[in-house]
Order: C-alpha cells, then sequence, then structure tokens
C-alpha cells in the first residue's frame, strides 16, 4: 500500500477495524462495540454488546429487532466525542433516513467512513455533505459509468402514466422495505398523486415508524384483507421479491414495477420481470461517486463493496490511491 | 396516423426485413472507443452483456433533438461503412438514452420488441380489417417502405402483384387428431401419407429466381445450395426437407432429425457436409405449375398433377407416398407398427381440400406416433414468464447415470394442469436445497412421468442425450425415486448410430 499509512484503521473478517477505538464499522458479526452508519440490514445487525449511531438509526434498530439487548449510544450529527483515543462524530449520508458517516480523527490523521450515500435529493433524508479528509472509505454499488440515474420524478412519471394508460389493472410497485419506499411514498403525494396507496405488511411496521417521525404519507392502507375485487385498480408497494412471488397472486393481472438502481440495464429488469422499470437509486451513480471522492480531496480511497475495480481504475488514473477492500456481507442485490 | 414511409420502415424493423448492411457492432465499438477510456468501456460491457445498450447507456447526452425515423432509416440505408459511422454518431449525440438504444437496435438489425414478424403482420391485418393470410401472400414480392401494400390495405390501389414472383405462399396446417373424431370420419373421404420428420418447407422456382422456404416464411435456401441449384423447372412444390440417410441401404430412407439440424444450423454448408448429409425435398403438394395456380383444386386432383409432375422432377425431389388402407382399424395398425426414426406419425388429408392457408378446420389432421415416455426425476425448478412468474414451471428432469448420481436428461414446462402446476410449485418451495437467481435446486424425491417424440444424441447436455418435445404427462408422487429411469435406458431409446 503506497501512499499515508492508516495503521489504526483496517480490513478484518468482521468488518472494517478502528484500533485506537477498540471498535468496529457496520460489523457483519456481533462484536463488542459497533459504530453503525446505517438501518439496512447489511450495515445493521443484531447482537452486538454497544451501538452507537444516530437516533433515527437506533430507532430503525429497534423496529428490526425488538428482542436485541443492545446497549444503545445515540450520537446527533455533528457531535463530537472520544472513543479511546479517537475523536469521532457524524455527518449526513444522504442514503436513508438518519444515515451518516462516521469520520474518525486520530493523530492529526481524519478518516471517514461514509457507509452507503446519495447525491440526489431525498425527503427523508439529509444530504450528504462531503468532509474533507486523508482516507475516504466508499461504496461502489453502481461504480460504471453506465450508471447514471436520472431525476426519481421524471421516473414516476412513468408509474402514473401506466396508472392512467390501465386504470383497470392494478399495479404493484416494488420497492425496498427502509428508506426507498418511504421516500418513493413522499415522492409520489409531491407529484400530486393523493389516492390511497396500499402496502404489503413488511412495509407496514418501518414505514409507522416514518410516520411517527413525522412525516406525512397521506392515506395508505394495508393490503392484508382486502378483497381482490377492491384491489382492482389499486396501486401497491411491495418488497421487490413478493411482486412475482405467490403474495402477487391475489391480485388479477397486475402490472409489475420495480423502483432500482438496477433496472438501468434492460436484462436487469427482464430478469426481475419488471413492465415498469423505474431507475430510482438510494446509492450514488457513477458521475456522484468520482464527484464525492474528488471533493473529500482524500488522498487515499479504499473501496468497500460492488464495482470496485472499474472506480479504483478511474480514480487511479484521476490521481487518488485507491484500493478495494473485498469486504464479505455486503448485499449488492438489495437495492 | 404514422405517415408514409415512416409506418412502412417500422413495420419492417417489427417484420425483420430492414436491411442495413453499412452498421455494424464493430462500427459502434469503433465510435465509443473514440470517445472513453477503452478499459472501462470493456468493463462495462462485461457487466451489461449487450453492445448497443452499453454503448447508448455509456454516451453521454449531448444536445436533444432526437433525428426524424424516416431520415435516419434513409440515410443509413444508402451508406457504406465509414459515412455510416458518422452519421450514427452525430444522431448520438442528439438522442437519450432510449432513443440511442433503439438507434443502435434500428441500425444492426436487433431491434426485438417481443414481437414476432407473424405477429406484425396480423396486427397489420387487423388494423385495416384485411386477412393476414392474404398479407403474408404478397410479403415477399413487396419491400419497405411497403408503399403499395398500404394502398391497397387502403383501398386507394391495388393488390399489389405477386402471383408471378418467386415470393412465398402462406402455407397450409393440418390439426392434430382429436381423440374420438375417427369415428366421425368417412375413411374413403380421405388420403393418408406419413408425416415426414423433416422441416416443412416450400421450394419455388420461377422467372429464373429459386428459392426455398421455412413454414413461416423464412429464406433457407443459402443453407441448402444443394437443393437450390437443383430446381430446374417452374413451380412451386410443398414438401418436407429431408436428409438422405448415408448409412442405410434403402436409397429413400431419411436421416433422423437430430442430422437435419446439424445441416440448419449451418450457412454456408461445405461441400463435404452436403456430401455428408445430402439434402432432399418429400414433395406433398404442388401449389403452382408454370402460371397456373391449383390452390383452388381438391387435394385429390392436385396429388394426380403432382404425380404426373414428379415424373420429370429433379433427383432432389421425390413424392411423398399415399398410404393404401380401407378402415381406420387397418391405418391404426399401419401407424403403430411404424418405427422408422423419420416418421412423427401419419397425416389424414381430405380428398376434396382445398389448399386453404392457415389451419383450416376439418381439412387436414396429423395423427402423431404414440409418444414414449420416461419416468424422470425433478432436479432444478425455474421460474416462468408472465401469467407464470409466480410458479417455478420450468422443469429440468434427470435419470440415473449410477446408483447415487443424477445427471439432466430434458428441460419440459408444459403438459400440466393448473392445478398440478400449484401442487408441483409447493412441492418446489418445500424441498428447495439451493438458489441461483431465477433458477431453485431441489433435493431429488419427486418423479416426473414425460412423454416425448424421440430421444437423441446430444453433445450440448452433460447427459449426452436430448429429448424432442418433452412434456410432463403425469406427476408420480407413488413413485420413489429409485424406480425413476437409468441414463443407460434413455439412451437405449435412441435410434441413430452414434457419430
Amino acid at each position: 500500500m503506497q501512499g499515508i499509512k492508516f495503521d489504526w484503521l483496517k480490513s478484518c473478517p468482521e468488518g472494517l477495524y478502528c484500533q485506537p477505538a477498540d471498535c468496529f464499522i457496520d460489523p457483519a458479526r456481533a462484536v463488542p462495540r459497533a459504530l453503525i452508519t446505517h438501518g439496512h440490514a447489511d450495515h445493521a445487525r443484531p447482537g452486538h454488546e454497544k451501538v452507537l449511531a444516530t437516533k433515527e438509526t437506533l430507532k430503525i434498530m429497534k423496529v428490526r429487532y425488538p428482542s436485541d439487548l443492545a446497549q444503545h449510544q445515540q450520537l446527533n450529527f455533528g457531535e463530537k466525542i472520544r472513543i479511546g483515543e479517537v475523536t469521532v462524530w457524524l455527518a449526513p449520508a444522504g442514503h436513508i433516513l438518519g444515515s451518516a458517516q462516521v469520520v474518525m480523527e486520530y493523530q492529526g490523521q481524519r478518516a471517514v467512513v461514509s457507509g452507503d450515500y446519495k447525491r440526489q435529493a431525498d425527503p427523508t433524508a439529509i444530504p450528504f455533505e462531503p468532509i474533507t479528509c486523508d482516507l475516504f472509505v466508499t461504496e461502489a454499488t453502481f461504480a460504471l459509468p453506465v450508471f447514471r440515474h436520472p431525476k426519481p420524478e421524471s421516473q414516476l412519471e412513468k408509474l402514473l402514466s401506466s396508472l392512467q394508460a390501465f386504470p383497470e389493472r392494478p399495479h404493484l410497485l416494488g420497492v425496498y422495505g427502509l428508506g426507498k419506499c418511504q421516500r418513493i411514498l413522499l415522492l409520489l403525494r409531491d407529484l400530486g398523486f393523493d389516492a390511497p396507496i396500499y402496502l404489503h405488511g413488511a412495509l407496514v411496521g418501518l414505514t409507522e415508524l416514518y410516520r411517527s417521525m413525522g412525516f406525512d404519507f397521506g392515506n395508505l392502507l394495508p393490503v392484508q384483507g382486502v378483497a381482490k375485487s377492491d384491489l382492482s385498480s389499486a396501486l401497491v408497494l411491495a418488497p421487490p421479491s413478493a411482486t412475482i412471488d405467490r403474495w402477487s397472486r391475489r391480485f388479477t393481472d397486475p402490472r409489475i414495477g420495480i423502483a432500482s438502481g438496477w433496472m438501468q440495464v434492460r436484462g436487469r429488469a427482464r430478469q426481475r420481470r419488471a413492465e415498469i422499470p423505474l431507475i430510482i437509486s438510494d446509492h450514488a451513480d457513477w458521475d456522484d461517486l468520482l464527484r464525492t471522492c474528488n471533493e473529500t480531496q482524500a488522498e487515499t480511497v479504499w473501496i468497500t463493496h460492488g464495482r470496485e475495480d472499474a472506480l479504483a481504475y478511474e480514480l487511479g488514473k484521476r490521481g487518488q490511491k485507491a484500493i478495494p477492500l473485498r469486504l464479505s456481507g455486503r448485499q449488492e442485490e438489495s437495492e | 396516423m404514422t405517415p408514409d414511409p415512416a409506418r412502412g420502415y417500422a413495420l419492417a424493423a417489427l417484420t425483420g426485413d430492414l436491411k442495413i448492411p453499412a452498421a455494424k457492432s464493430a462500427t459502434i465499438r469503433s465510435l465509443v472507443e473514440k470517445r472513453m477510456d477503452a478499459e472501462l468501456f470493456a468493463m462495462s460491457y462485461d457487466y451489461v452483456g449487450d453492445m448497443a445498450e452499453t454503448v447508448a447507456l455509456i454516451w453521454t447526452d449531448v444536445n436533444y433533438s432526437p433525428p426524424k425515423f424516416t431520415e435516419v432509416v434513409e440515410e443509413l440505408q444508402k451508406s457504406n461503412k465509414a459515412s455510416a459511422a458518422i452519421a450514427l454518431e452525430k444522431w448520438m449525440d442528439r438522442l437519450d438514452t432510449t432513443g440511442r438504444w433503439a438507434l443502435l437496435k434500428l441500425a444492426t438489425g436487433g431491434l426485438r420488441v417481443g414481437v414476432s414478424a407473424r405477429l406484425a403482420k396480423m396486427a397489420l391485418a387487423q388494423e385495416f380489417e384485411a386477412s393476414v393470410d392474404e398479407v403474408e401472400e404478397i410479403w415477399h414480392s413487396i419491400e419497405p417502405p411497403y408503399d403499395d401494400l398500404f394502398r391497397w390495405l387502403e383501398g386507394s390501389g391495388e393488390k399489389p402483384n405477386y402471383a408471378l414472383g418467386a415470393g412465398f405462399r402462406p402455407v397450409m396446417l393440418a390439426n392434430p387428431l382429436e381423440e374420438g373424431l375417427l369415428s366421425q370420419l368417412d375413411p374413403l373421404s380421405y388420403v393418408a401419407e406419413w408425416k415426414w420428420d423433416g422441416i416443412r418447407v416450400q421450394a419455388i422456382s420461377r422467372d429464373g429466381k429459386k428459392k426455398l422456404y421455412t413454414r413461416t416464411g423464412e429464406d433457407i435456401g443459402y443453407s441448402f445450395p444443394d437443393i437450390l441449384n437443383s430446381l430446374d423447372f417452374d413451380a412451386v412444390i410443398d414438401g418436407e426437407l429431408l436428409i438422405r440417410d448415408q448409412k442405410s441401404n434403402k436409397l429413400q430412407e431419411a436421416a433422423p432429425f437430430s442430422t437435419l439440424q446439424k445441416r440448419l444450423g449451418r450457412k454456408r454448408p461445405s461441400t463435404k457436409i452436403i456430401s455428408e448429409m445430402p439434402a432432399f425435398i418429400r414433395a406433398y403438394d404442388l401449389l403452382f405449375e408454370g402460371e397456373e395456380d391449383l390452390r383452388g383444386f381438391a387435394f385429390e386432383d392436385r396429388r394426380k398433377r403432382l404425380e404426373i409432375w414428379a415424373k420429370n422432377a429433379p433427383s432432389t425431389i421425390d413424392i411423398s407416398a399415399t398410404i393404401p388402407f380401407k378402415t381406420w382399424q387397418e391405418l391404426s395398425k399401419i401407424r403403430s407398427e411404424a418405427r422408422e426414426t423419420g416418421i412423427e406419425g401419419l397425416m389424414l388429408k381430405r380428398k376434396s381440400s382445398f389448399y386453404l392457408p392457415g389451419r383450416p378446420k376439418n381439412q387436414w389432421y396429423k395423427w402423431k406416433r404414440e409418444p414414449l415416455t420416461l419416468d424422470l426425476v425433478l432436479m432444478y425448478a425455474q421460474r416462468g414468464h408472465g401469467r407464470r412468474s409466480s410458479y417455478y414451471s420450468d422443469f429440468t428432469l434427470g435419470a440415473w447415470s449410477d446408483a447415487e448420481t443424477l445427471v439432466p436428461v430434458c428441460k419440459a414446462y408444459s403438459g400440466y394442469t393448473d392445478k398440478e402446476l400449484v401442487k408441483i410449485d409447493k412441492w418446489v418451495r418445500e424441498h428447495t436445497n439451493d438458489r441461483f437467481g431465477p433458477v431453485r435446486s431441489v433435493t431429488p424425491g419427486l418423479v416426473l412421468e414425460i412423454a416425448f417424440d424421440a430421444a437423441q444424441y446430444s453433445k450440448r447436455h452433460k447427459s449426452g442425450v436430448a429429448l424432442r418435445f418433452p412434456r410432463i404427462k403425469r406427476l408420480r408422487w407413488d413413485k420413489p425415486i429409485s424406480e425413476a429411469e437409468t441414463l443407460q435406458h434413455v439412451k437405449s431409446l435412441i435410434q441413430e448410430p452414434q457419430s
């Protein structure tokens, strides 16, 4: 490894480990002390002894793991604390509600672990803040120049025009249950869609949590218990896998949409049987990944998961030392 | 409505008749590599897997002012390689992602939108309340952008002249013989013939033009120059394309279908291939002789004309013999005793039948041989499409290669009822032991009885065998998997020598 040495932060089987603070960031296994960037299951796992995260992330973890015995400690954005010999603070990552970058300062060096992030606007998340640092740890989910996310509104218009063109058919939209679902609900309301929106049971709990924190989604109804005939022209949000699985048989001749960055690629949309592929992602696209790495002015960039080879290659060309970490346990498909 | 000539070009793009020889995949690649890092492009192409799509996605938006469709088609058609590249680059800068994708697919001939040529023609016929057979009939004598076709469809012009061309005529097809129907048919009104196991073709030689079409109108002449060169007559013949069995002593013997498949795949067969696998046509019908259209004659009259005509036919054409019989019982016995590889079953043709396009009722029947059956073990299941996408409906089935090892021998995705599918789907979910994308691997435990038409050697499958038209006949919940068939038994059903 060339450039500045970061022997105080390293990649272990459990995840990223900060030695002078004796804690892990988003560890894949249960550890004594974990810093959690956001509530998605591949970053926030149950079973740790102590968890440090934003208030929202802690609430999400409580909903997801109600019987988890971890000791929670809340940290507000910008609030600095000392863990061992390290100064730690959090900055917004723009990925989902409560998502944070972990900033660590030790012996005059600053490292930022960004978790997952995006630069597009999202009414459910505080916008990403680029933090100048020596080491930037980035994701690379959509790190190929074929991924350029369009404006989400332009994508939802496709769904709305399909609802108009096929008023007699139910529309099932596959969305990731935490973040994507609530972002899309708010965007649909912003676009003037004010009919009731039905939710698959798996989406209800987390959406309820958002509502309790002040988000207004308008009229939402559970699918559970509604007669088939009453769903004949409904807009229904569901986890992506449910849209073509047994659950979907309760709808007559549904039109299937999937909202995901992967929908950019036709083969992926076909695989998902998506008639209405909506390119809406909570991750940074190619341009935003490059822009962000540049804005941090980091001399060294570590790449956690995704298409790390392409990003490492391009950053290298631009004069940043980029190293793929190949962290295990990240679910790149879960977008 | 889309104006002329755009609608004609669009139709041609859907039916696959729009030819733009100057634009190639390599042209497109060179365009993009001029603009971006070749390494990054290669990584992207690796990931997306489709050249046109990768380029469309990777190209940076410049200035959205899309060119007219007709302008694109006409300019590309008169381009050479160099000017096509310049034109494509110019238009790419004026389009968005979807537009670029459509442009590149259009230019390289891959604009598939899930519509077959036949379906496009059906839609056209439906729109103008015309018959799709009439459209099919003139199709091969007309060219994009089809001004004459549209004038005729709109009632402002004559039907395009087709009778003298070497164009494809829509084929007459048979209905399957339903059980119990025979007792209602009079044996004296029907002629019986073998149903040969090759591919149905139409051989045309007129006005100095020679053509060989499949039954859907696809021109396959380039794969069979031996046939094409021999068509030294002025007529339109309907028949079965077969390969002469070189290993048999009988000159008339047809090789199994798998031999024909080897030739069908080759665009330009070598002389060696042609001499090893010589093709011939077994004629069923005579549609035109000279300029005389015989399709309005009864089958028995056409048959007499065919027999006389065949006396002077080239050596690459013989006649499909008729089978004399008096009763259905007698014919049924002949059918069940026939085990030659080149025979798929029997055809019954009403003596009075005209040559009608499509699959007219009560005229011709196909009476296939009883299928072979095998009890095989379910190994993998894959999600279906469309209405079946929530079900595991496509099955890979295996036979025992030894006491402990199953090897896949076929894939089947039909034959079951909706209720049976629900049951298999449930079983698959309960017995999944691994997943690969849309495919589930199951713990062996369910035997399915498979019906199929023939077993043949295959280099493509690990087991070395392939089954033709496999479909699920019965669910054998009762049968332990240890009693399913062995690979050895499956191989014993193959009737061809191993090559």
